[in-house]
C-alpha cells in the first residue's frame, strides 16, 4: 500500500480528528461549518471563514519557506481568540481578549474566531486571503515541558530523543542542489536544532550591527586564519562556511542598507530590524530557499493582560516584523509560506496570578502570496470540560507534521519518498492539511 | 623581531617532537599537557606562569586546592575592589529598599518614578554585579569555585532582566550559589528555593492554595511554574518518573512559599524568604507516590528532601557534570559511578567532583583539548591568556551578548547549553576571530576606564609570551603558521585558533 492509499484508509482512524479524503491531494482536515460544534446556545455558531477565491500568483523564483518559533508558548487562545464561545469568557474572567466591537476587543475573522487587537498589522493579509491558522494544532507528544516540546518540534520526532538533526536540515538535503552556503538561513547566534545537520546552514546575528564590515572580511586576514583553518574537522568546515557565507551576505547587504542609507530611511525598531534584512536577503538571493527566526518572550505565567497588556506588548512588534518580511520581500512574497509554531499551548483556564501555564494545543499561523487565507484550518475541538485534553488544555486535532508535511510536498514539492526521511515516524499516517494553498 | 620569535618557537617546538615519535592517540597525557588540562577544566584557562606553576606544585595537589577553595586566600587587591562595589554587599532587603519600585502595594508611585526606579537599578546594580563576576572568573585564584559558581547559577537560572531579579541577582550568586557551589546539593536546593531571586523568577511567591484564606488579589491562586521546574531542571530531570499530578502536588506543597515585601521595605534582614501559613494549602496530597499530610512549611522541606535524594535527581546531575567536564557525550559507566557517589555521600558535590578528577576518563587523551569552548569560557578565558584586566564590564558583556551568551542573560530557566553542538557554527567562529584580534594591541576598551582614551604608552600583547602561556596547546603546524604571519595578526591567530577554540 503506498502512502496515499495508506492516507485513504488509515489516516481516517487518526486520533480524533475528522479527516476527509479529498482527491488525489491526501486528507483534508477540513473547516467544515456544517457539524454540531460543542456549544451551548449561548455561543455563536462556529464558523471557520470561508477562503477567499484567487488565483495563483506568480512569484519570480522557486519556492522559499520561513519558520519562525515562538519560543516559550504562546497563548493561541489569545492570538485566534474564540469569542463566540461562553466558555471562554468564563474561564478567563481577566484575561480573556473582550469580544468584537468592545475596547481593545478581538478584531472579528469568522464571526466565531477572532484575531487579538495587536496583530492589526496582519489583519490586510487575512482581507486579502493570504494570511489563514491551523488551530487547536501542535505536536502530540504530552510534554509540558519547553525545552523538550521546541525539541521535539524541531527534530520532526514527538517523543523521540535521541533524534540530532532538525527536520527542516533533512528537508534541505531534498530541495534542488545549488551549492549556495546560503541556501538556508538562521538570524540568530547559534544555529537552531531544527536546521541542524549535515546540510550547511549560515547564520547571521540579528540587530544593527549585523551587518558592518569586520576585521575578518579583509582578506589578508581571512587568508592567514584560512591556513590555521584547514583542517577537515568541524570547525575547519565551520569557518570555510562561515567565511563563504559572510562574504554572500555582506555583498548582499552593503548594497542594500546602502541604498536605505543614502535615502535617509533608518531601519526599523526591534524584530523588524532582522526581518527587514531576511526579506531583502531573499528577495535579492534566489538561492536563500530556507530561513528561520526564533522570537522569545510568551511564556505568560503572570499578568498576561488581555488585548492590552504584556501579551500584546509582545504580539504588536511581532506583526509589524511578519508584515515588515512580507513587504521587503516584495515579488517574492509570492514564492513564500512564512509558517509561525509555537511548542505548545497554554492553559485554557486563567491562573490564579492573570496569566496561564502550560498547555498543549495552538494555532499555527500561515502568511504568504500563495496560502490560501481567510479561513481558519483545522478541526475546532470545542472547549468545554470533556473535549480539554487532559481536562485542561485546548486538544490537538491537527499535528504539526501535517501542516508542515503539506507544504514540503505541495510548496516546495519535496518527493512523497522524502517526506518519509524528513518525518520518519509520521511516514506512516502522514496527514495532509489539504487545500492551503492556491 | 621575527628571527627571535621564529628561534624561540623552535625551542619550544623542539620540546613536543620527541611525543609524535609514538601514536599520540594511545599516549597518556604529559605532565605539561596534564597542567593545560586541569587549568582549562577546573579553571578558565591558563594566565601566564600559571601551566609552570602547575606543573611545579604537582597535579595532585593542584586538584586538591581547588576543592578546597577555603584554603585559598583571595588577593588583597582583588578583595579590595570588591569591597568597593557599593551595591555588592547590600543585603535584599536593603536592596529592595532602594532601588526597588517606589512603592507596593497599593501603589501610588507614577509610570515615570517607576521606569525611573528600573533605570536606576540597571545604572548602578547590573554593572556592579557583572564586574564582580567578571573579577572573580578572570583573577580569583579559587578558579574550581567559580566554575561551579557558574554552573550552578546556570543549573538553576535566573534572568536578570525579569522585573525584581535584578536586584537580587548578584545576591542570589553571592550567598545562594558561590558557598554551596562545592558543598552539599540539598542544600544548595535549599538556599535556592529560599533565595526571593528564585522565588520571583519562577513566580512561586505569587503561588497560593486554591481557596484559602490568602488567596486573593495577585495572589489568587496556584501557579505551576516553580514546581514543575524545580523537577524538571533542578533535580529529577525531565524523564525522571514524575506526572502532571506530581507537578500540581508540589506546586500545593510549596504555596505560601514567598516574599515578605513589607518586611523587605521595613528593611528586615530576614526577609528574603517568608512561608505564609495563610496562602498554603493544608490539603493532603499524593507526591511521587508517597501521601504527604498537612505540615507547613515542613511539607515543602520534606519534597526537598526527597528531591535530593532521589536516583533520578543523581543521575542528572552526574550527567551534567560529565557533560561539563569530560565531554558532550557523557560515558554511561562514569555516569552512573558518579551518581552512586552522589547518593553514597548524601549528595556531596566535593565527593562527587573528586570522583570524576579521578576517573581514567578525565584523564584520556580522547578528551583532552578536545570541547569547544562556550562563548564564555572562550571570552574569560582570552582575558586570562593575554593578561588583559577587566576595568570596564560593558565591553566584555557587550561581547558575550553578540555571542549569545550575555551574563544572567539567559531568559528561560534551563539555562545555557555546554556543548560543542550549542555554539559552534560558522558566524559564531568569526565573530570571535574578530574579537581575538581586538585584545591584541592592549588597548582594548575593556582594559581601560569607560569614556577614557587608550594610553599612548600601552604595551602590545606579546605573541612569544602568549604562546608559552598556552603551551603546549598549539600543533607544530599552527606554531610556523603563526611565525609566519604578519606581526601584528599573530596574537590574533593564536587566540583566534582552532586550538584555542578548545579546552
Amino acid at each position: 500500500m503506498n502512502r496515499r492509499e495508506f492516507i485513504r484508509y488509515a489516516g481516517l482512524a487518526g486520533s480524533g480528528a475528522i479527516v476527509i479524503p479529498i482527491g488525489l491531494s491526501g486528507c483534508a482536515v477540513v473547516p467544515a461549518g456544517k457539524q454540531t460544534a460543542h456549544a451551548t446556545d449561548a455561543n455563536a455558531p462556529l464558523a471557520y471563514g470561508t477562503p477567499k477565491q484567487r488565483l495563483h500568483a506568480d512569484g519570480e523564483g522557486p519556492p522559499r519557506m520561513v519558520v519562525v518559533f515562538l519560543r516559550g508558548a504562546v497563548d493561541g487562545l489569545n492570538v485566534v481568540v474564540p469569542h463566540g464561545d461562553r466558555e471562554y469568557y468564563q474561564a478567563r474572567p481577566s484575561i480573556a481578549v473582550a469580544r468584537p466591537g468592545q475596547p481593545n476587543g478581538a478584531i472579528d475573522l469568522t464571526g466565531y474566531f477572532g484575531l487579538h487587537p495587536a496583530l492589526r498589522p496582519l489583519l490586510p493579509y487575512w482581507e486579502s486571503g493570504q494570511l489563514a491558522f491551523v488551530h487547536a494544532s501542535g505536536s502530540p507528544d504530552n510534554s509540558r515541558s519547553h525545552f523538550e516540546a521546541q525539541d521535539y518540534m524541531e527534530t520532526g520526532t514527538p517523543g523521540q530523543h535521541n533524534t540530532r538533526d532538525g527536520w527542516m536540515n533533512r528537508l534541505q538535503a531534498y530541495l534542488p542542489q545549488e551549492n549556495s552556503p546560503v541556501q538556508a538561513l538562521a538570524l540568530g547566534e547559534s544555529i537552531p536544532r531544527i536546521l541542524s545537520g549535515t546540510q550547511v546552514v549560515a547564520n547571521m546575528s540579528t540587530g544593527r550591527d549585523a551587518a558592518r564590515p569586520t576585521l575578518i572580511d579583509q582578506p589578508k586576514v581571512s587568508q592567514a586564519f584560512g591556513t590555521l583553518y584547514a583542517g577537515d574537522d568541524a570547525l575547519g568546515k565551520a569557518y570555510r562556511d562561515g567565511v563563504a557565507a559572510r562574504k554572500e551576505l555582506m555583498s548582499e547587504l552593503s548594497s542594500s542598507e546602502q541604498r536605505i542609507a543614502n535615502n535617509g530611511a533608518p531601519l526599523p525598531n526591534g524584530l523588524a530590524i532582522d526581518t527587514t534584512r531576511l526579506g531583502r536577503l531573499m528577495r535579492s538571493d534566489t538561492r536563500i530557499r530556507l530561513g528561520f527566526l526564533a522570537v522569545g518572550g510568551w511564556d505568560t505565567h503572570t499578568n498576561q493582560g488581555n488585548g492590552a497588556g504584556q501579551l500584546a506588548g509582545r504580539l504588536n512588534p511581532l506583526a509589524v516584523g511578519l508584515a515588515t518580511l512580507a513587504q521587503e520581500l516584495g515579488p517574492a512574497f509570492n514564492d513564500t509560506v512564512i509558517v509561525v509554531v509555537s511548542e505548545f499551548g497554554r492553559t485554557f483556564r486563567e491562573n490564579g496570578n492573570g496569566g496561564t501555564d502550560h498547555g498543549h494545543g495552538n494555532a499555527i499561523w500561515l502568511l504568504g502570496g500563495n496560502v490560501r487565507g481567510h479561513t481558519i484550518y483545522g478541526q475546532w475541538p470545542g472547549l468545554d470540560k470533556n473535549a480539554l485534553y487532559e481536562g485542561r488544555d485546548l486538544a490537538i486535532t491537527t499535528d504539526f507534521r501535517a501542516v508542515m508535511a503539506t507544504l514540503a510536498e505541495k510548496h516546495l514539492r519535496i518527493q512523497d519518498s522524502a517526506l518519509q526521511k524528513i518525518f520518519p515516524q509520521y511516514g506512516n499516517g502522514l496527514q495532509h492539511v489539504g487545500q492551503i494553498l492556491v | 623581531m621575527r628571527a627571535a620569535f621564529n628561534t624561540a618557537m623552535t625551542g619550544l617546538l623542539m620540546a613536543s617532537l620527541s611525543l609524535l615519535c609514538q601514536t599520540v592517540s594511545a599516549q597518556a597525557l604529559t605532565t605539561q599537557e596534564q597542567a593545560l588540562h586541569v587549568l582549562n577544566r577546573l579553571a578558565y584557562g591558563p594566565r601566564p606562569g600559571d601551566v609552570a606553576a602547575v606543573e611545579k606544585i604537582g597535579i595532585q595537589r593542584y586538584l586538591d586546592e581547588q576543592l578546597h577553595p577555603e584554603r585559598i586566600a583571595l588577593p588583597g587587591d582583588l578583595q579590595n575592589r570588591l569591597d568597593s562595589l557599593s551595591t555588592y554587599h547590600l543585603n535584599v532587603s536593603q536592596l529592595y529598599g532602594q532601588y526597588g519600585p517606589p512603592s507596593f502595594p497599593p501603589n501610588g508611585a507614577s509610570q515615570e518614578e517607576k521606569n525611573a526606579a528600573r533605570r536606576r537599578a540597571g545604572d548602578e546594580i547590573t554593572p556592579q554585579s557583572h564586574l564582580a563576576r567578571l573579577w572573580l572568573a578572570t583573577e580569583s585564584p579559587r578558579q574550581l569555585q567559580e566554575v561551579m559558581t557558574e554552573f550552578w547559577f546556570n543549573h538553576f537560572n535566573v534572568f536578570e532582566g525579569k522585573d525584581w531579579v535584578r536586584y537580587w541577582t548578584a545576591d542570589y550568586e553571592k550567598n545562594a550559589i558561590r558557598p554551596n557551589a562545592l558543598g552539599n546539593f540539598r542544600e544548595l536546593l535549599g538556599a535556592v528555593a529560599h533565595h526571593p531571586a528564585m522565588l520571583y523568577y519562577l513566580d512561586n511567591w505569587l503561588s497560593s492554595g486554591v481557596n484559602t484564606p490568602g488567596a486573593k488579589g495577585r495572589f489568587k491562586g496556584l501557579n505551576e511554574n516553580y514546581a514543575r521546574e524545580i523537577m524538571e531542571l533542578h533535580t529529577l530531570g525531565v524523564n525522571g518518573g514524575y506526572s502532571q499530578a506530581d507537578v500540581i502536588a508540589l506546586a500545593r506543597i510549596l504555596s505560601g512559599w514567598t516574599i515578605d515585601i513589607r518586611d523587605m521595605k521595613e528593611g528586615s534582614d530576614s526577609a528574603n524568604f517568608t512561608f505564609n501559613p495563610r496562602r498554603h494549602d493544608n490539603g493532603t496530597k499524593q507526591f511521587l507516590g508517597h501521601t504527604i499530610t498537612a505540615d507547613g512549611q515542613q511539607e515543602g522541606e520534606h519534597a526537598l528532601d526527597m528531591l535530593a535524594q532521589n536516583t533520578a535527581t543523581a543521575h542528572f546531575i552526574a550527567t551534567e557534570l560529565v557533560q561539563y567536564f569530560v565531554a558532550d557525550q557523557p560515558d554511561p559507566a562514569l555516569v552512573n559511578q558518579l551518581a552512586q557517589r552522589f547518593l553514597s555521600s548524601n549528595g556531596d558535590i566535593k565527593a562527587v567532583l573528586h570522583a570524576l578528577f579521578d576517573s581514567p576518563q578525565f584523564w584520556t587523551r580522547k578528551n583532552y583539548q578536545s570541547q569547544f569552548k562556550t562563548p564564555y569560557q572562550y571570552v574569560i578565558s582570552s582575558l586570562r591568556a593575554s593578561a588583559t584586566p577587566v576595568v570596564n564590564g560593558k565591553p566584555v558583556n557587550g561581547v558575550l551578548n553578540q555571542f549569545g551568551m550575555p551574563l544572567y542573560g539567559w531568559l528561560t530557566p534551563e539555562g545555557y547549553k555546554f556543548s560543542q553542538e550549542a555554539w559552534l557554527n560558522p558566524d559564531a567562529l568569526l565573530r570571535r576571530i574578530n574579537f581575538a584580534n581586538g585584545l591584541s594591541n592592549g588597548k582594548s576598551p575593556i582594559a581601560r576606564a569607560e569614556n577614557t582614551q587608550p594610553s599612548a604608552i600601552v604595551d602590545p600583547v606579546d605573541p612569544l609570551q602568549l604562546m608559552q602561556t598556552l603551551a603546549p596547546m598549539l600543533s607544530q603546524d599552527d606554531v610556523i603558521t603563526i611565525a609566519n604571519s604578519p606581526a601584528n595578526l599573530q596574537v590574533g591567530l593564536i587566540l583566534g585558533s582552532p586550538a584555542f577554540m578548545k579546552r
